[in-house]
């Protein structure tokens, strides 16, 4: 649980404690006990400096920074900053669009979850039943292609496949006779957010099922022999066998996936921006929208603390989950 | 009984390959489509969308390539080379210190290096700007630069110190038994000893660098120092009317990553398996 406590360990003064490296600290030098370690090496710090200071400057301080900013206001116009307390955080409460994005967030969280964990579980055990190394191979880096292509090019490629009068979706359900399906996706705001969240359905899963594989990869092949001469089928066999081996997988990809639907900006901001009317809205967008359309900083940095708490806990349920007994076989 | 059995495991392999081909297609297809669409004129573009273009015009790839394309790939080549060769020396320096030297509060220099994988990059953006603007890094290659080494070093480190644990501790010994300083042991030795980690967190952080849009769209404004993927959704506003040169830059951005992938794929599974803590 160390890992919690990182940041009230983050405060600048440690971090220019070791920022001030070697020459400060004493060496502890002595005989070395038999079975003792050998005494520390405060010069071998500086091999660790630059990373320290880079994430000092550049990740820890802002982060503070943040938390800070969250309980100013600024004027845009001639940039004076005041202490309104916790002032920004109950316009945040009362703001509807905010609590629009947080559910969308979650949405995003749970579809996910349902596509990219169990969806991605079950398919990847499907795509190791198939004999042939060679197809195993072949359809894993199918799946993987759109998790290679970037979040911005697939989100502009199925910003067409989503337009209303020539997009491939639209177009597919007026040859099946299904016109009556065909809408704008993205341009109304019931569908919106989740036409975005399908796309990243297809962007993602591969990335899943990859993971998937090799978790079952190793899993000792005895076991599913003895399932089979027990004449256990396939999908007994699945629950059976396969998902309680792959648990911890399972659980850590639960996590690492919520955490992502948390942080997503990339496809809402080139699908929508948010549109129409805030409908597709998530708390990484309308930070932005905060902070760079209507300059808001306070706002805007009181949103971020919202998401860094979210993605706190979930980093902290994360480190909980790899620390529980790992299944042995 | 048997027939029946037979017959059952018959049809339901029709059913697992049914499933399988049929998601391989709504994989490709997309993407095929992607292709076609960068091949057509913009008129046949607002047709049938499943019609193939009636003779490709290679031109549309030439013209992108002039109206900014070749500038964004030109910047988003040299950030990414460069980001991720920092943070692999960064990172490579760091997860030595971590595992091979006895410093001082190791755990507590261990968390602080880690502790960054929790991190949220949004939840840093308004302070981040508002260092920019006063460095004069705002609007910089040199800006990005230090944003993405800095954002992949916690991920980098952790990789790296998960396999440089794993290093017998026989070699540091023998090669201080020889005299070797620490840099020595370091350039000499342990280094060339973790090139497996070292390709895989490259691939990764390949990946990201070239794919990265958050820092590129908010610490950028003018087209000098845009990158691919801030520079094609800029080119789609634009340029409103040619959409097919959008597709040919939008083609010109995926196409490395997927040849990457393809040539790079058994470091991506370790180091994507690693990721997520195993």
């Amino acid at each position: 649980m160390t890992a919690l406590q990182a940041p009230t360990e983050l405060r600048p003064t440690s971090l220019e404690e070791v920022g001030r490296g070697p020459a400060h600290v004493s060496r502890r030098r002595g005989p070395v006990k038999p079975g003792a370690r050998a005494s520390a090496s405060a010069s071998g710090l500086i091999w660790l400096l630059p990373a320290l200071a880079v994430l000092a400057v550049f990740v820890y301080w802002p982060l503070i920074q943040n938390i800070l900013f969250s309980f100013l206001k600024w004027n845009i116009y001639s940039g004076e900053q005041t202490f309104v307390g916790g002032d920004n955080y109950v316009a945040l409460a009362e703001d509807p669009i905010f609590w629009k994005a947080l559910g969308n967030n979650v949405w995003y969280a749970v579809i996910s979850v349902v596509f990219q964990v169990f969806g991605a579980l079950v398919l990847a055990a499907i795509v190791e039943s198939v004999r042939r190394e060679r197809w195993r191979k072949a359809l894993r880096a199918i799946y993987f292609i759109p998790s290679a292509i970037s979040l911005t090019v697939a989100g502009l490629l199925f910003y067409f496949v989503y337009q209303p009068q020539t997009g491939l979706l639209n177009v597919f359900f007026d040859n099946l006779g299904l016109g009556q399906l065909s809408q704008a996706w993205l341009g109304h705001e019931s569908t919106a957010i989740f036409a975005i969240i399908a796309m990243s359905q297809w962007q993602g899963f591969g990335y899943s099922v990859l993971l998937f594989s090799v978790a079952l990869q190793r899993i000792p092949q005895e076991l599913y022999e003895a399932a089979q001469i027990d004449g256990i089928g396939p999908v007994r066999r699945f629950f059976d066998v396969s998902l309680p081996l792959v648990r911890e997988m399972t659980g850590l990809m639960m996590i690492v996936t919520i955490s992502g639907a948390f942080q997503v900006f990339n496809e809402v901001m080139v699908m929508t921006s948010g549109g129409p009317n805030n409908s597709s809205q998530v708390l990484g967008t309308w930070l932005y929208h905060a902070g760079f359309v209507t300059n808001d900083f306070g706002s805007a940095a009181a949103i971020g603390v919202a998401i860094f708490v979210i993605t706190l806990l979930l980093a902290a349920a994360q480190l909980a989950y790899s620390r529980k007994k790992r299944v042995e076989w | 009984m048997v027939i029946a059995a037979r017959l059952g495991r018959g049809i339901r392999a029709v059913l697992v390959w049914a499933i399988l081909i049929a998601l391989a297609i709504i994989v490709v297809y997309p993407l095929a489509w992607m292709v076609m669409n960068a091949l057509k004129t913009n008129a046949e573009l607002f047709g049938d969308p499943f019609s193939l273009p009636s003779s490709p015009i290679w031109e549309n790839f030439a013209t992108a390539w002039r109206q900014g394309v070749g500038d964004f790939v030109g910047t988003s080549v040299s950030l990414t080379v460069l980001a991720t060769l920092l943070t692999e020396l960064i990172s490579a320096w760091a997860a030595y210190a971590l595992t091979r030297i006895n410093i001082p509060l190791n755990r507590t220099m261990t968390v602080l290096v880690l502790a960054g994988l929790m991190l949220a990059p949004t939840v840093a953006l308004i302070p981040l700007v508002k260092m920019f603007q006063s460095l004069g890094l705002y609007d910089s290659f040199a800006g990005l630069l230090v944003l993405y080494t800095a954002f992949r070093i916690p991920f980098t480190v952790f990789l790296m110190r998960a396999y440089m644990l794993d290093l017998p501790r026989e070699v540091d010994e023998a090669a201080s038994l020889d005299g070797a300083s620490r840099a020595a042991t370091f350039w000499r030795i342990i280094l060339p000893m973790s090139m497996p980690i070292i390709a895989t967190t490259i691939v990764l952080n390949v990946l990201q660098n070239w794919n990265e849009y958050l820092f590129a769209m908010i610490f950028t404004s003018g087209s000098g120092v845009q990158t691919l993927p801030v520079g094609l959704s800029d080119l789609m506003s634009k340029n409103g009317t040619q959409y097919p040169v959008v597709f040919a830059g939008m083609v010109i951005a995926a196409v490395p990553m997927v040849v990457l992938f393809f040539a790079c794929q058994r470091y991506f599974v370790r180091g994507l398996a690693g990721g997520v803590g195993k």
